[in-house]
């Protein structure tokens, strides 16, 4: 019974995270760079509006940040829970 | 040394190369034929992938794409990049943990039906099998530019190295080729693009060029503000302009993500580490390597947008875009530096003509009146010229008057440089062709760069094809010998015996993919829309799931896969003909036909609503999975206990 409880809360947890990164991801590509872009067309990066930037670029470097803290992430609460490999 | 033997010399090393990899890492087990052993280094497979995932379309094409369409096609740098995203978090490692060796296996495991997973498997051949016409038609298409063969020749010749390397080496031999082809094809795109920028920009990184200001100015307009000018000057639209259908270009980033991460060939990858960790690390690595490529290319497709036009208009490098007279013909066959645009002149990539005979190319966006007067004036004087000697003239003359005072009007009512074209003897563009590859391929040449450098491009667009194909042959391969032969038709087919059904099923996807690739269905770019939508709408549905829900059972999953595959595929033929087969289309393929002004490349999600929908409906009128697959559900669940993958 302890395993499943300890599984349960595992999965919870790994959920919770999940559902936080994928309000970052779609923040990043389709808030930013696509639905916000007119809203937000005053305030510049250089030479690029902040939206078109996040179109371009911004919006691949929050993916590559996003997947290396959610594996990090991951590996801590694999060993909180006892789970790792 | 001349350019062609230093591209042979260039190509055939690298090819070398990759021959001698192959025979190094040659397959010996099925283990080894479908998942390299599962021993491979996040790092090492993040590679792989990354030259997996860069077909011929994102080497050669995007940067035109996005020179072209501004930022409207930044689509593909999100849509391509962002289905990493998915992947680390939503299936990779769990696919892992599941520890077998192809996508359809485990949709027939979670979904306890073997019908379930030959559906997976019709969706896997539809999807893999569209996609990699593509890269045989770009593998063809970059022998003859490089090779001097003829597109036919170059396609047997890229199938003949394929075939090579794939066959013996498995997913052993292609994940460590790959590795070779990834270092290939990234420093041939990023030398001519640190060049270029720091010619424009004087910025060392193209991402920092992109935003900074613009050299040969002074610095102090920004190089975007310039490039926005020149090309508004000239009556395009704004490189930066917002997009006109907000809803269309939300759906077709979505479609491409959710499709990036249904694709089989991309999945299978990840069955290739030791350990879950390792599967959500690697997609991180993966995209690492990818975006090394995706972030310089928006450099690369607006710094060679900005070259182009001001090598037309010479004029536009320091000063307004006006201020000096259109690049000459005499100019282009004089100067050494311009030599390019007469070698692709005859690749038909970049053609020009000089309509109104003043010796200068004009080159402007021509306004479709004008285009529409211009081709009627031209078939009513064809019809003229080619009437019989002895016919009635008069109504063709009168025919030909009619069309010339149209035309006149025309020119009369369109601007360019705050005059009418007909004031300044003007009567159409005259740079009548600029293919977007040309914005790559050609790049080292406009930016004045060495030989070698040129050779290293055509090596790349190789690699980039090559490694693509391979991936995709082998889950076409897989799918075959391991789900039908092994999962349906002879489940007690040795282990031999299953890698002997594995060869001859990639020779025979090889074939298949080669006959395609000679007769493609419509054109490629309209194949590759269907690929992603397709995986957006079947697999990477029922694989999210399989993984997340315990309530959806096989009912469920069959029939939302169905109903994924077959409103996608219609909405998609509905516009671009039945099979793409030109002109069985039922509605025209314009953004007023279009439902809700979705075009059929952003119909992926809503596929992908419809599967969901629909499985969910099903399952709750239907019995929960059995015990057995709850079990497997809470396993894949959690990272303890995954070993090496069982192989039968």
């Amino acid at each position: 019974m302890a395993e499943t409880t300890s599984a349960n809360s595992y999965w919870a947890a790994n959920i919770r995270i999940i559902l936080i990164s994928i309000v970052i991801w779609f923040a990043c590509s389709f808030g930013l760079g696509i639905l916000l872009r007119p809203t937000l067309s005053n305030i510049h990066i250089g030479g690029a509006d902040i939206g078109f930037w996040f179109a371009q670029n911004g919006a691949i470097y929050v993916f590559l940040v996003l997947i290396f803290v959610y594996a990090r992430i991951m590996n801590k609460i694999d060993r909180d829970h006892g789970v790792e490999e | 040394m001349d350019q062609f033997t230093l591209n042979l010399l260039v190509i055939g090393a690298s090819f070398a190369l990759y021959f001698g990899i192959a025979f190094w890492a040659r397959a010996s087990s099925t283990a080894e034929f479908y998942a390299a052993g599962q021993g491979v280094s996040p790092v090492v497979n993040g590679m792989a992938t990354a030259a997996d995932w860069m077909s011929a379309a994102s080497f050669i094409s995007m940067a035109g794409l996005i020179a072209f369409g501004g930022y409207n096609n930044s689509v593909f740098l999100m849509g391509w990049t962002g289905g990493y995203v998915l992947l680390a978090l939503l299936l990779a490692p769990y696919l892992r943990k599941f520890g077998k060796f192809t996508v359809p296996e485990f949709v027939g495991d979670r979904f306890y039906s073997t019908t379930a997973r030959m559906v997976a498997v019709v969706c896997l051949l539809v999807i893999s099998i569209t996609y990699v016409i593509g890269q045989m038609v770009g593998v063809g298409v970059t022998f003859a530019r490089f090779l001097e063969v003829s597109t036919t020749t170059g396609l047997l010749i890229g199938s003949a190295v394929v075939f090579a390397y794939a066959v013996f080496g498995g997913m052993k031999g292609i994940t460590y080729t790959q590795v070779a082809q990834y270092i290939v094809l990234i420093i041939a795109y990023t030398i001519p693009a640190i060049f270029i920028s720091l010619n424009l920009t004087g910025q060392f990184l193209p991402q920092v060029g992109l935003v900074a200001g613009y050299a040969p100015s002074g610095g102090e307009t920004y190089f975007l503000d310039k490039l926005d000018q020149v090309v508004t000057d000239l009556g395009f639209t704004a490189y930066t302009a917002d997009t006109t259908n907000m809803l269309n270009m939300f759906l077709i980033t979505m479609s491409l993500m959710i499709g990036t991460a249904g694709l089989p060939h991309v999945i299978i990858r990840f069955f290739t580490v030791p350990k879950v960790s390792d599967a959500r690390l690697s997609a991180g690595w993966a995209l690492v390597f990818i975006a090394l490529l995706y972030t310089v290319a928006p450099a690369v497709g607006s710094m060679a947008r900005l070259n182009i036009t001001t090598t037309f208009w010479p004029g536009a490098t320091t000063g307004e875009t006006f201020s000096a007279p259109a690049l000459s013909i005499a100019e282009i066959d004089s100067n050494p530096e311009l030599a390019w645009i007469r070698n692709w002149e005859k690749t038909g990539l970049l053609t020009f003509a000089d309509k109104n005979g003043d010796g200068l190319i004009q080159y402007f966006n021509e306004p479709k009146p004008v285009t529409d007067a211009n081709t009627a004036l031209a078939a009513a004087e064809k019809a003229l010229t080619e009437a019989a000697a002895d016919a009635d003239k008069a109504p063709l003359e009168a025919a030909v008057a009619e069309a010339t005072t149209a035309r006149d009007a025309a020119l009369e009512a369109a601007m360019l440089n705050g005059q009418s074209l007909a004031a300044q003897g003007l009567v159409g563009n005259e740079l009548t062709t600029v293919n977007n590859d040309i914005m790559v391929l050609a790049n080292p040449e406009i930016a004045k760069l060495p030989g070698w450098v040129i050779a290293l491009v055509a090596a790349g667009g190789l690699a980039a094809a090559l490694s693509t194909a391979a991936g995709l042959l082998l889950a076409i391969s897989s799918a075959i010998s391991h789900d039908l032969i092994k999962g349906a038709l002879r489940p007690d087919i040795s282990e031999k015996g299953e890698l002997l059904a594995a060869r001859i099923s990639m020779a025979f996807a090889i074939a298949l993919a080669t006959w395609l690739g000679l007769n493609p269905p419509g054109f490629a770019a309209q194949v590759v829309a269907l690929a992603f939508g397709l995986a957006a709408a079947t697999i990477f549905p029922v694989l999210m799931m399989g993984i997340f829900s315990t309530r959806i059972g096989k009912e469920g999953a069959i029939a939302g896969m169905i109903v994924g595959l077959l409103s996608t595929a219609i909405y998609i033929f509905m516009y671009l003909g039945w099979f793409f087969i030109p002109g069985t289309n039922w509605l025209p393929n314009t953004p007023d036909a279009h439902w809700f002004g979705i075009s059929p490349a952003a119909f992926g999600p809503i596929g992908a609503l419809l599967n969901f929908a629909t499985a969910l409906i099903v399952s709750l009128l239907t019995k929960a999975p059995p015990r057995e697959v709850q079990d497997l559900i809470q396993s894949i669940r959690v990272p303890k206990g995954a070993g090496k993958a069982v192989a039968h």
